[in-house]
């Protein structure tokens, strides 16, 4: 049995008298990739954004294990905290830094693992020299290895939406994160960018990330997943293996029902 | 190139304009005399400024379609020579280090070039550039817009007028505190506003200011009141007598020290980890947030270095007209250092140079236009907006060269 890394229990968000998310329980392993799936409004980005701190829950926990330290608490954490506790996120809409350039987005990204500040700005200490390089360095072999290594000075704007996306999980890469939070990642990509992503993904996870994946695709969700769990107006109605949750009937009523038509 | 289809909606646009001014505008009445005055002059006014507006406005979006079409043929031919040259020369040492070399020396030669006034003149202009760099930290970086901005300037004003009155302290020994006391107002009153962005920042901020100068109008036992400081002594220069040409070149000679050092220090914060977190701030707050920026340090160090540039000048300022009341410091200047950066360029410190200098220079030298100054500037902000958003010079982001896998950065 794996270790577990990520252990939610009883999370609920409620807006005034919507339950966007009704105790949900959901469980992480070390270098799984779990996906999270469910209709559109049944309340998988909500979940997300209780996860990575953008929204305080209105009840249950969240708990992080990590190798040799000790388990954390993620409820009621600043975002910014959460990414340094080594969780890391994209956007469904995505959210780059449109007027900075390619590299600087993902630089963006080191900002926690890095320290320099105003004096270290100004002085350019050797110290200061020595860790902007190590920020370039490492952002741009981060960008050799999501494939967008011909644009470091591109803006981000110019990018097409595929490459949007792939710079979404580069930045978030850079925060050194080992759970990646993909909130449907392969949202209008054609099949080449698809199975371009599929391919990422698996490259990240053998790097040692464990990735929570949000996804509408239903053939990368079946082939990429170890663990799916399906959400269904704010309730998890199931989960299991890809091959448990494609024969389950409730599954297959609230959702695939739903999906062929969307 | 504005077709009739237009043209009728400007019309319209206008027509409806003249009915809803109608009862304010046109119709005068007089309860003492009970008579009604029928201004119809005004529904002209209204009607014929409505409809060019609205045609300029209409002009400029089919001028903006054209432009974003032209871009997108040229991609297409893989042509992508269409950098303008003020960035070409920027980016090229070969012609940058030349021109600044003869800006420089154009700058150290002026005093003797020409007369005290005009020394003068580009001392204020220069001491302008400085507050609109000091803004461009807040406004033009991380997307903060602050409409009290002539609050620190007017704390650094005072620092040196009350610490001098009272504990006869010189003007070196206040720079630093002027500017460690503005940053400590930018901290504070940053606090209450961390949450507010935009309009809601701006109308809070502005209220700072204006209470700021308030207090200091109002409370007449630490400030004086309206009637301000005096006889503040002029910065010293190892204990040497100097007449008053002799002041002036040499506060001149001090800001030109003071905005090469602003120059230097912007540019160097723009570029480092700090930099890039204020402008991530501008691009996406809850994206910055999630890649593990916090926001309050960011915001509250954007706040505190650029109040401290003005506090610096604020000093200055005392020092060099040798009187201060509050009435230096009311709305108009925050909105002439906003103009600046507006109009030179959010976020480019060439641009807010370029800025600060045609707004303060231009009035200066063209007196007939000064009465005139506030509908000047109000008109060449739409006319910015309207037609270049971006400012004079647009801010762009610094290229980096990788050889084959990743190797050091190069500007
Ligand atoms: N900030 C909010 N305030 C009120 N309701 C919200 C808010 N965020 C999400 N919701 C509601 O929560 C439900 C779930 O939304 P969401 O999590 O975006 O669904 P999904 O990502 O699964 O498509 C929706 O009904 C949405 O309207
Ligand atoms: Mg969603």
């Amino acid at each position: 049995m794996a270790k577990q890394i990520l252990n939610v229990t009883d999370l609920s968000m409620h807006f005034g008298g919507i339950r966007a998310v009704d105790q949900v329980d959901l469980d992480i392993n070390e270098g799984e990739i779990v996906a999270l799936i469910g209709p559109n409004g049944a309340g998988k980005t909500t979940f997300f954004n209780c996860l990575t701190g953008i929204y305080n829950p209105t009840q249950g926990d969240i708990k992080l294990y990590q190798e040799g330290k000790k388990e954390a608490r993620l409820n009621g954490l600043k975002p910014n905290q959460v990414t340094e506790k080594g969780m890391a996120r994209t956007f469904q809409n995505i959210r780059l830094f449109q007027k900075m350039t390619v590299l600087e987005n993902v630089m963006i990204g080191r900002h926690c693992r890095t320290t320099s500040f105003i004096a270290g700005a100004i002085f350019r200490t050797r110290h200061n020299r020595r860790e902007e390089r190590e920020i370039i360095e490492r952002s741009y072999s981060i960008l050799e290895k999501v494939g967008l290594e011909k644009h470091v000075n591109d803006l981000a704007s110019n990018l097409s939406y595929g490459a949007q996306r792939r710079l979404e999980i580069a930045r978030a890469l850079a925060t050194d994160p080992f759970l990646l939070l993909l909130d449907e990642p392969a949202a209008g990509m054609n099949p080449q960018e698809t199975k371009e992503l599929d391919d990422l993904i698996t490259k990240i996870r053998d790097d040692g990330l464990a990735i929570l994946l949000i996804e509408h695709d239903m053939k990368l969700v079946m082939s990429i997943s170890d663990r799916i769990f399906v959400m269904d107006y704010g309730k998890k109605i199931a989960q299991g293996t890809p091959q448990e949750i494609g024969d389950n009937p409730d599954v297959i009523k609230a959702y695939l029902g739903e999906a062929a038509d969307a | 190139m504005i077709s009739m289809e237009e043209l009728k909606r400007s019309f319209k646009a206008s027509v409806w304009f003249m009915f809803l001014t109608f009862p304010i505008l046109v119709i005068k009445v007089n309860p003492i005399e009970k008579t009604v005055i029928w201004r119809w002059e005004n529904m002209a006014f209204v009607g014929i400024g409505v409809f060019m507006l609205s045609i300029l406005i209409r002009a400029f979006y089919i001028h903006r379609e054209r432009l974003r079409s032209l871009t997108i043929s040229k991609k297409r031919f893989g042509y992508i020579g269409d950098e303008p040259l003020v960035q070409f020369i920027l980016r090229e040492p070969k012609y940058l280090y030349p021109l600044a070399a003869a800006t420089l020396l154009f700058a150290l030669l002026f005093p003797s070039l020409f007369d005290t006034y005009q020394t003068n003149v580009m001392t204020t202009a220069l001491m302008y550039v400085v507050l609109g760099l000091g803004l461009n930290i807040v406004v033009g970086v991380a997307g903060l817009l602050d409409l009290g901005y002539v609050a620190f300037y007017a704390v650094g004003a005072y620092s040196y007028a009350l610490l001098n009155l009272h504990f006869d302290l010189g003007f070196w020994a206040i720079l630093p505190m002027g500017a460690l006391l503005a940053a400590m107002f930018g901290i504070v009153l940053g606090f209450p506003v961390l949450r507010l962005r935009g309009d809601y920042l701006a109308i809070v901020t502005l209220g700072f200011g204006e209470i700021i100068r308030l207090v200091l109008e109002n409370w007449s036992e630490f400030s004086q009141g309206p009637s301000g400081i005096s006889n503040i002594p002029r910065p010293g220069f190892f204990g040497m007598e100097m007449d008053l040409n002799s002041a002036i070149v040499y506060m001149y000679y001090l800001v030109v020290g003071l905005v090469i050092i602003t120059i230097f220090v912007v540019n160097r914060l723009q570029d480092s980890r700090l930099g890039r977190a204020w402008i991530a701030l501008r691009e996406d707050e809850i994206a910055c947030q999630a890649m593990g920026i916090d926001k309050t340090k960011t915001k509250l160090t954007a706040f505190a270095l650029g109040a401290t540039w003005a506090g610096i000048v604020g000093v200055i300022f005392a020092a060099k007209t040798t009187f201060i009341n509050p009435a230096s410091f009311t709305f108009l200047e925050s909105a002439i250092i906003l103009s600046i950066v507006v109009l030179g360029g959010m976020g480019s410190i060439l641009g807010v140079i370029i800025g600060a200098l045609i707004l303060i220079l231009l009035p200066e030298y063209l007196r007939a236009l000064s009465e005139y100054r506030m509908l000047a500037f109000g008109a060449i902000l739409v006319l910015m907006m309207v037609f270049r958003p971006q400012g004079i010079i647009a801010n762009v982001r610094r290229s980096y060269q990788f050889k084959k896998s990743a190797k050091e950065g190069d500007a």
